[in-house]
């Protein structure tokens, strides 16, 4: 069997990739959900909130399938499911320092309960094998035309909310008291963060699934980190990358046989390492400098 | 320093002590208890600071130091009594009052820039993104603030830096810039000193003292160890077992006025060099056995 093959023409490549609806919608839906992504995935590793990010992604496996087994779509169960459990970890580890660490147990305990549940809605629902693969690796290719709506609605939501409240979540992040002090309603906004955390997991788990969903929020915050400390370009590096990572992984895979979920991740861990080799190195040949 | 209105002799102050005008006043504490569930963290505290003066607030671990800071911040509710800053109630987000909280060091991997930081203490409050372009448009003298502001503190050379990657005297520079950026008339230090080295300790001292005596600013400084500040000290607040006593730090810190607070027998020696030793505390704080501090 042939597929298409990319060439050194990369109008005629452009046009390969945009010729069936199905590649359209994915990346459409990739370009949609990379945005928030990268911007949330920027705060979560600066506050560190990684564990709080994975588990959220987990409970999205549960949540799909339970999507499935009522009859509506996957995607509207991930959302219920993911932004329920924000909640719950928001307000059942609201604590010192921000809700950050006596975040951990709780989240832990989530985790577990969450996959014992998608274990279970995954033997009720007959399909199961292909079932449960899509939302561990992500259904990119399969994505309908309702979905795509659903995504850019609750993808601009979240954006315009994170907007909103960037500058005092970002205060709350890096200095959690003294934003307390200045007015910051710091609890609140750690809330609010993991809702925005639930909805960017959702929306991203239809493209790397549940177990790969850290290509997308994750690694681009990590990277850009990497890049600069300025806080508000870092922002958009992070949104660059992630949305750089879903446009080559989706592409590079249309031409070859290998999953969508592999290169992301690929290209994602690639310019990470890339970073901190790169960073490691300058500082190596700054340090003997001052003698 | 205006010692001279002080009531002679260290004493428990006791509601309703006469004080002056509290509008002329930097802090006022007017009869304050604080509880935390059943246990009374302190009560009956009355306190007044002029603006410009220096004051240390002193005590054992756990006896309601940062929750006395915290109470003048408007974070921490009171049980009785008011809290009033130039007149007006205690509340958050007062941009006169400049904040320090007890320092936990800044992780090292946090990559954000010292200036940034100093930022966030200008406008981190502010709900949505900020425009540079709509802000320069607006004349907003936000950059000129926060320069201004590190220049204060000399932390010029290094505020490009991130910030995790500063030593700990180089963060606490910048956290004084954090907290003086908005043009705050008092400072609230909470244990500026503590996990710096003796080097860093004079130069924070030093610099703490003199904004206070060049720019005014009226500082409040929690301290374990009151020595490396003493000579610049107006007033000492000694809390302990509950109540609260202050004063001068001649009146304060006395073998006979420590004792009456702690209900036990408090030794202060003064060594050849002036340094201060308080003598027993180890046993009155065992006695007071009162809640972890906040």
């Amino acid at each position: 069997m042939t597929g298409p093959a990319p060439g050194w023409d990369l109008l005629f490549d452009l046009q390969q990739l945009l010729q069936f609806h199905f590649m359209q919608n994915a990346l459409l839906t990739g370009t949609i959900v990379a945005v928030p992504a990268g911007a949330v995935g920027y705060f979560i590793v600066l506050r560190g909130q990684s564990f709080a990010a994975h588990t959220l992604s987990q409970v999205g496996f549960p949540g799909a399938a339970a999507g499935i087994l009522v009859h509506t779509s996957p995607l509207a169960g991930l959302l219920a499911f993911c932004t329920a459990s924000a909640l719950g970890i928001g307000f059942l580890g609201r604590g010192l320092d921000a809700g950050r660490r006596g975040e951990s147990a709780v989240i832990g305990t989530v985790l577990a309960f969450s996959l014992g549940l998608g274990l279970l809605f995954s033997r009720l629902y007959a399909g199961s094998a292909q079932g449960v693969y899509a939302f561990l690796f992500g259904t990119i290719l399969g994505i309908s035309d309702a979905d795509v709506a659903i995504t850019a609605a609750v993808a601009a939501a979240a954006l315009a909310a994170l907007g909103v409240m960037a500058r005092p979540l970002l205060f709350g992040s890096v200095d959690p008291d003294v934003a307390q002090a200045r007015g910051v309603p710091v609890r609140a906004l750690s809330m609010a963060f993991l809702v925005l955390v639930a909805l960017a997991v959702a929306q991203a788990v239809q493209i790397v699934g549940t177990l790969l969903v850290f290509a997308l929020l994750v690694a681009p915050g990590a990277a850009a980190l990497q890049l600069s400390a300025r806080p508000w370009l870092g922002l958009g590096f992070s949104v660059a990358l992630a949305l750089l990572f879903t446009w080559a992984g989706l592409a590079v895979a249309y031409f070859t046989i290998y999953p969508v979920g592999f290169f992301v991740t690929t290209f994602a861990f690639g310019t990470y390492l890339a970073l901190r080799v790169g960073r490691a190195l300058l500082a190596a040949r700054r340090l003997p400098a001052p003698a | 320093m205006g010692n001279a209105e002080m009531t002679a002799g260290a004493r428990l102050l006791e509601a309703g002590a006469e004080a002056p005008d509290s509008a002329a006043l930097a802090i006022r504490v007017e009869g304050a208890a604080v509880r935390h569930g059943r246990e009374t963290v302190w009560s009956r505290v009355d306190l007044s600071v002029r603006p410009g003066e220096f004051v240390a607030i002193l005590g054992p671990n756990g006896a309601g130091k940062t929750t006395l800071v915290r109470a003048i911040l408007g974070v921490q509710a009171l049980a009785a009594g008011s809290v009033t800053v130039f007149g007006r109630r205690a509340r958050r987000g007062n941009d006169e009052i400049g904040y320090l909280p007890q320092r936990r060091h800044f992780d090292p991997d946090l990559r954000i820039r010292g200036t940034d930081l100093v930022r966030l203490g200008l406008d981190g409050n502010r709900w949505g993104l900020p425009l540079p372009f709509a802000a320069r448009l607006l004349g907003s003298d936000a950059d000129r603030r926060v320069r201004r502001a590190i220049e204060m503190v000399g932390a010029a050379p290094h505020a490009g830096r991130p910030v995790g990657e500063l030593s700990g005297g180089e963060q606490q520079r910048l956290l004084i810039a954090q907290a003086l950026v908005t043009g705050a008339r008092i400072l609230l230090l909470d244990e500026p000193l503590e996990s710096l080295d003796l080097n860093n300790q004079q130069a924070i001292s030093s610099l703490v003292q003199r904004l206070c005596r060049e720019h005014g600013v009226t500082v409040l400084t929690v301290a374990h160890d009151v020595n490396p500040i003493l000579p610049y000290l107006d007033m000492v607040v000694y809390v302990a077992r509950g109540r609260v006593l202050a004063g001068s730090p001649e009146e304060v810190i006395r073998t006979e006025a420590l004792s009456r607070l702690y209900g036990a027998p408090i030794e202060v020696l003064r060594t050849r060099d002036g340094r201060l030793l308080v003598v027993g505390q180890q046993e009155a704080v065992s006695f007071h056995g009162g809640p972890p501090a906040r």
